[in-house]
């Protein structure tokens, strides 16, 4: 389930790098449109949903606590991390535990949540209010668990603060709309968690990278509140101290031998921070590192990311023969996304004609307006 | 807060008294309950007669419906109780994954409402 935000995530990074290139070749359309249209969309309706959210954030907390909380839970709402535990217990059941914390830490809408689950409202409601009487009449506690708990605890822990950055971080993008608040308490959970458990790499990992990506916040939108993707930002907004502690964590927590999922993604994130140029990034290492991750994440978005970086380290042509590969999985081919993506690499390699199919698979799966525009504009451009 | 472990145990018969299963089942037991009753968490406890043994009672339009046999029909047996007495879940789930239930069927932790009963 978590795995979504994941794939959103990627699947902008893809882009992000696939796009880039399309701009190198020369064309002269807009190709990032769709990619700041979707993430307007989603920054307005987080913002006509925000007026009221405090207020309800609060009434959550009562809710969730029942009307002893005083007596019983002292301390509780002080106690974020204990909080973000109990929602995180193995006793509630594993699809509500994230949507829990979303909404009772970091008081998100219950609407933004289901949409991020894509379930319909009133289910995500009801799942919400079942956990949270289950917390009630169970007598579960907010506190961090001992020692001999906290291992099996802790994979579900920062799954969460993981998304809870990732809903703060899509948000950036528009001046008016940052939203930095949910990448700051993201980073205030995961340093605490740190502080907690600090000989866990993946604990360190996690929090280099949201250090990493946070750093890059100013870069992320121009003067006109508009998403600037990796490759065009100004690299010299990017907050260098921010970037040098999440190396440096990310280091450390690579040197524990024991990779994982959240310390391979900071090494992406910091084989980006330490490039001066797009061009002059790692792409060989970034790469390698997808490949590395594969086997912690085995997932076909994971392996489209592989493919794009492959590409811009090989040349379009090895590129290819992943992401035709990626594409043979069902779930990946209703996509719209891998298509253009693959239309753009047939497009490189000359194959004129397979890149027009392929635009056309992308068009039929009905991807966002500004997006489908591209894709119309790109094969009359091949037709022409 | 009180907490009821219901025991389920495997599908297979209980082992018959006197036989050195039943000895070492009762040692296993008694182990795990004298552990709690040293942490003053024990209320009660007590194993039950087989569910072939029970007999199930409904009220229905002021009749009294019984059935021979247990409520639900389930795979596993509920074959004893214990009662805690306890701070939260996490203590009640700690203690309860000692019991030897547990290893071989399910221990079900259910919260016990709290309620005044009649002298």
């Amino acid at each position: 389930m978590g795995d979504l935000e994941v794939a959103e995530d990627a699947v902008q990074d893809a882009c992000a790098t696939a796009l880039a290139r399309w701009r190198d070749d020369g064309i002269p359309a807009n190709p990032r449109a769709w990619l700041i249209g979707v993430a307007r969309h989603k920054a307005l309706d987080r913002l006509r949903r925000e007026s009221g959210r405090r207020e309800k954030e609060a009434a959550a907390m009562r809710d969730l606590s029942g009307r002893e909380a005083a007596e019983e839970w002292p301390g509780m709402p002080d106690d974020e991390l204990g909080l973000i535990f109990l929602c995180c217990h193995p006793a509630l059941d594993p699809s509500v535990r994230v949507p829990l914390t979303l909404r009772s830490v970091c008081g998100l809408t219950t609407a933004q949540i289901a949409a991020a689950f894509l379930v319909p409202e009133p289910t995500m409601a009801q799942r919400l209010v079942r956990a949270k009487r289950k917390i009630r009449q169970a007598g579960m506690s907010f506190r961090v668990p001992g020692p001999e708990e906290l291992g099996t605890r802790l994979a579900a822990v920062l799954r969460v603060v993981y998304l809870v950055f990732t809903e703060g971080h899509r948000a950036t993008c528009g001046s008016e709309l940052v939203r930095g608040e949910l990448c700051e308490s993201a980073i205030r959970l995961a340093r605490a968690l740190a502080r907690l458990l600090p000989d866990e790499p993946e604990v360190t990992g996690l929090l280099a990278l949201l250090l990493l990506t946070d750093a890059r916040r100013r870069a992320r939108v121009d003067a006109r509140g508009d998403l600037v993707l990796l490759e065009d930002q100004d690299r010299s907004l990017w907050d260098r101290s921010m970037i040098e502690e999440g190396e440096a964590l990310v280091e450390r927590a690579l040197r524990a031998g024991r990779p994982g999922p959240y310390q391979l993604h900071a090494a992406i994130a910091a084989c980006h921070s330490g490039a001066v140029s797009a061009a002059a990034t790692d792409w060989r290492e970034i790469a390698a590192l997808y490949g590395e991750l594969i086997r912690h994440e085995p997932t076909p978005v994971v392996e489209a990311n592989r493919a794009v970086a492959v590409a811009m380290a090989e040349g379009p042509a090895a590129g290819l023969v992943i992401l035709d590969a990626v594409g043979a999985h069902p779930q990946l081919a209703r996509w719209p996304q891998l298509h253009i993506a693959r239309a753009e690499l047939l497009r490189r390699l000359g194959r004129h004609a397979d890149a027009v199919d392929a635009y056309r698979t992308a068009l039929a799966l009905e991807p966002p307006p500004a997006e489908r525009a591209f894709v119309a504009r790109r094969i009359g451009e091949l037709n022409a | 807060m009180r907490y009821m472990f219901l025991l389920y145990g495997s599908d297979g018969p209980r082992p018959e008294f006197g036989t050195e299963e039943y000895h070492q089942m009762f040692q296993a037991y008694s182990e795990a309950t004298s552990a709690m009753a040293e942490a003053g968490v024990l209320i009660d406890c007590a194993p039950l007669q087989p569910a072939a043994a029970s007999t199930t009672v409904r009220v229905r339009d002021g009749e009294t419906l019984l059935t021979d046999g247990p409520a639900a029909e389930i795979k596993e047996q509920l074959g004893g109780y214990t009662l805690v007495e306890c701070a939260d879940l996490d203590e009640a789930l700690k203690w309860a994954a000692t019991m030897p239930a547990a290893r071989d069927g399910a221990v079900e932790v259910r919260p016990v409402i709290d309620v005044e009963v009649p002298a």
